[in-house]
């Protein structure tokens, strides 16, 4: 048994920790949050630069031909600072899908662009306040015409490049081309820009085949979402961390508030949940990168563990900071924000949870 | 990252698994289930020692310990590899986790090598039993502010006082026990440790019924028990140290807890029907459940990375402090929902109940296993002060000795 991330993975895990902690401090996250910028610029240029946009895509492909393993590090460091950059939309989702349904001439096209931070891609999924399934979705392709309104989708103003879930299929669209209007769409964590596409008869092709579309669109979001899971449980710790800190900072009746066992025990909440995704998170990470027989029940467990950690955490740090905590000034905000943001990209909780005893009532496990 | 065998561990788990086959029944899965007959407590015993002794002859008893106190010099990954493969047979266990988890180590670590030569194989082969002596009435999570007083006489030394929630003490053997010998300093500075043979004269057990209706701990009486002072562990008034040592094992003793599980709820929710439909087709039902198995999978992969940096040689992290502060409410709370399904029909306990009130029998007994080795609350203190760093409580029995300190029976 070797149940760790090897001494590499750690290190690039370090690399990319020390990269975002230079370039991407808290004040940088609020200068996307304060500013018109869809994302912050220079941090995403540089994750491009630096190998990380890339990692697990094949070098024969532009990118470092490292493994699924690395994605997850460097996800949490990602989530651990709350990075305004579109990196889970080109990478998690767009990068993926291509890998996973791409034809080799699709794959040749847009994939090196998408590993060097050339083109931003996205995944457009959501339709509106319903969540996505196959009797909900309207989007159509036929004849290489497609047609739909997405919203909200996660960059979707800056995307060049949209993998489009429709009614039977997954599909790719050049969003530069006619038939497309995109307006911005207001979210509750502006550090992550979303906007509404319509497509009118836009030129699409197939990617993967017709009819397989909710088939793929799921095993996508399965791989997805142990990806989302480790940047929830690098956001749960930092979210963590900032509430152990004040705690020990803040007096309140001549003494720290952390020596308040109502604080205290918060804080030890914070600590159980966390461990627990975590751990759930490395077995998942596993069965990712050997693609597992489990591998949806994996991430569906490391997915609702994480989403309890970060929710957990992100909203009672407010609760420690008091009154300061519910402040513009105050960086507690990144947290409640973004942590919700990742709870609904992919579909709520409780999907989830639903997923998840599908698959142990399939798999007879018990 | 792989959970597979190392060929060392591959080779390990053939052996466990062949000596198993050769020595133990499997479970009989389907049978497991719907019967949960309990033997009275002597038969089990009996079937315990003998399950025991067969397994310390093969070496399997004790695979962390030292070849010379009856052990296999193995790794900590051995030991659960060989629990995996046991617990697929149908053998009785129980009894020797208190005595092999929390006596014998603390002897290992502060008895004589005589000592250690008499009472370690003695144990692990199940002929002698052990129990935990700290608990009184007025010293529990606070054990420290104990009042079982020790006096010496020579050689010797003098007890006198009362235990409490003692575990196995009517049957047990041995005990380690935890008194004031100095009360007239700061309250864990006045303390000495020792072992005692449990048939001494001025030993009265007295057993205590638990909630359940059960009887699996004591009320211990001490008058003028005489205990020679070669049985001290550790120095006079320093009787916490050693007590340390014990409290630091029953953190690793102490486990995930076992009982009935998501699976088993899984079973009930599919055998229900509700109005609706089948239970198990019920979204709050399917919530609550997927979050059980979460809580479960989080602390079985917790171990896994224990184990991992156990077998790297490092110090394995805090997250080994979670595992029964997650299990125990999980327990009770599962338990509960399982009843609740039921509706009227939950509250039945006896040959009426589903799966033999295997559910309403874990609701009963979570109650306590919150309580035991260590409460919630106390975990939880003990997570945000050595993990987290965060300050200890504000104490008032800092600094003042053991007799000017106020409890609830007055100073
Ligand atoms: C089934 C069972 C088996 C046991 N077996 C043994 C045994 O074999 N040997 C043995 O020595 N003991 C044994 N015990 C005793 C057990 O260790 C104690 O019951 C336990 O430590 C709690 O102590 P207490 O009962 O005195 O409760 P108290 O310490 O009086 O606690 C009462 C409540 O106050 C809370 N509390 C206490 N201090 C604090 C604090 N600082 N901060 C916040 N909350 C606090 C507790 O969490 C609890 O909720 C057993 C107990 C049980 C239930």
């Amino acid at each position: 048994m070797d149940f760790d991330f090897s001494e590499d993975q750690k290190l690039l895990k370090e690399q990319a920790r020390k990269f975002l902690g230079d370039k991407c401090d808290l004040s940088q996250v609020r200068k996307v949050l304060e500013g018109d910028a869809p994302h912050h610029g220079e941090v995403w240029q540089g994750l491009c630069e630096l190998g990380f946009a890339g990692a697990a895509v094949p070098e024969a492909y532009g990118g470092l031909g490292l493994g699924t393993l690395e994605l997850c590090v460097v996800a949490e460091e990602l989530g651990r600072a709350i990075a305004p950059v579109p990196f889970s939309s080109s990478i998690y989702l767009a990068a993926e899908a291509i890998k996973l349904y791409g034809s080799e001439e699709q794959k040749k096209l847009w994939l090196p662009r998408i590993a060097s931070g050339e083109i931003i891609a996205t995944l457009a999924a959501a339709e509106g306040t319903s969540p996505p399934h196959p009797r909900s979705l309207k989007t159509q392709i036929s004849g290489g015409k497609l047609s739909g309104v997405k919203l909200p989708i996660a960059d979707g103003a800056e995307a060049t490049l949209a993998v489009v879930l429709t009614q039977d299929s997954l599909a790719l669209v050049d969003l530069t081309t006619g038939g497309i209007t995109r307006k911005a769409v207001k979210t509750i964590d502006p550090t992550r820009a979303h906007a509404e596409i319509t497509f009118d008869n836009a030129s699409a092709e197939l990617l993967g085949a017709q009819g397989e579309g909710w088939q793929n669109y799921c095993a996508l979001e399965s791989r997805a979402a142990i990806l989302f899971a480790f940047e929830q449980v690098g956001g749960a710790e930092a979210a963590m961390n900032m509430a152990k800190d004040y705690a020990l900072e803040r007096y309140a009746f001549g003494r720290q508030i952390g020596s308040y066992q109502a604080i205290k025990h918060k804080l030890a909440d914070m600590y159980v949940r966390l461990e627990l995704a975590r751990s759930n998170c490395y077995y998942a990470a596993m069965a990712l990168s050997e693609d597992t027989a489990d591998l949806e029940i994996a991430a569906a467990t490391a997915r609702i563990a994480a989403t309890e950690a970060y929710r957990f955490a992100a909203q009672e740090n407010i609760q420690t900071h008091g009154g300061i905590g519910f402040t513009w000034e105050a960086d507690a905000q990144f947290h409640y924000r973004r942590a919700k943001l990742l709870a609904l990209t992919l579909g709520g909780p409780e999907r989830w949870k639903d997923r998840l005893v599908s698959q142990l009532e399939k798999t007879n496990i018990a | 990252m792989n959970l597979n065998d190392t060929p060392e561990e591959a080779k390990f788990r053939a052996a466990a698994r062949a000596w198993l086959t050769a020595n133990a029944r499997p479970k009989d899965k389907s049978k497991d289930r719907t019967k949960r007959v309990q033997k009275p407590e002597s038969e089990r015993l009996d079937s315990a020692r003998q399950w025991q002794a067969k397994k310390a002859e093969a070496g399997y008893a004790a695979i962390t310990w030292a070849p010379e106190y009856g052990g296999m010099g193995g790794s900590s990954i051995q030991s659960v590899i060989y629990a995996q493969e046991e617990a697929k047979f149908d053998v009785q266990g129980g009894f020797f986790d208190i005595g092999l988890g929390m006596c014998i180590p603390t002897m290992l670590a502060w008895a004589t090598a005589e000592q250690k030569e008499r009472y370690a194989k003695p144990a692990l082969y199940g002929q002698e039993v052990w129990c935990q002596l700290f608990s009184e009435p007025s010293a529990g999570s606070d054990v420290a502010g104990l009042r079982t007083k020790a006096t010496r006489d020579g050689d010797e030394w003098i007890i006198n006082g009362q235990k409490v929630w003692t575990s196995g003490a009517q049957y047990c053997d041995y005990g380690i026990i935890v008194t004031r010998s100095d009360p007239n300093v700061a309250k864990h500075k006045g303390l000495t440790f020792f072992f005692l043979d449990m048939k001494s004269a001025g030993i009265e057990v007295r057993p205590i019924k638990q909630m359940s209706g059960e009887s699996g701990f004591n009320e211990v009486f001490f008058t003028d028990v005489r205990v020679p002072d070669s049985q001290r562990l550790g120095a006079v008034g320093e009787g916490w140290k050693v007590a340390l040592t014990t409290l630091m094992n029953e953190r690793l003793a102490i486990g995930q807890g076992s009982g009935v599980d998501y699976s088993e709820l899984l079973d009930l929710a599919r055998s229900i029907e509700l109005e609706d439909g089948p239970a198990i087709k019920n979204a709050n039902v399917r919530s609550r459940l997927a979050d059980w198995y979460v809580q479960t999978q989080g602390l079985k992969y917790t171990k896994f990375r224990t184990l991992t940096a156990l077998s790297k040689g490092q110090t394995p992290g805090p997250e080994s402090s979670i595992g029964k502060i997650v299990s125990g409410p999980k327990m009770q709370d599962l338990a509960s929902f399982a009843m609740d399904l039921q509706g009227q029909g939950g509250i039945m306990d006896g040959d009426e109940s589903v799966m033999n009130s295997a559910f309403q029998s874990q609701w009963m007994w979570a109650a306590g296993y919150r309580i035991a080795g260590g409460t919630d609350e106390i975990l939880r203190n003990i997570v945000s002060e050595q993990v987290l760093g965060l300050p200890q409580d504000i104490r008032v029995d800092k600094g003042v000795s053991f007799n000017e300190l106020v409890s609830n029976q007055g100073k």
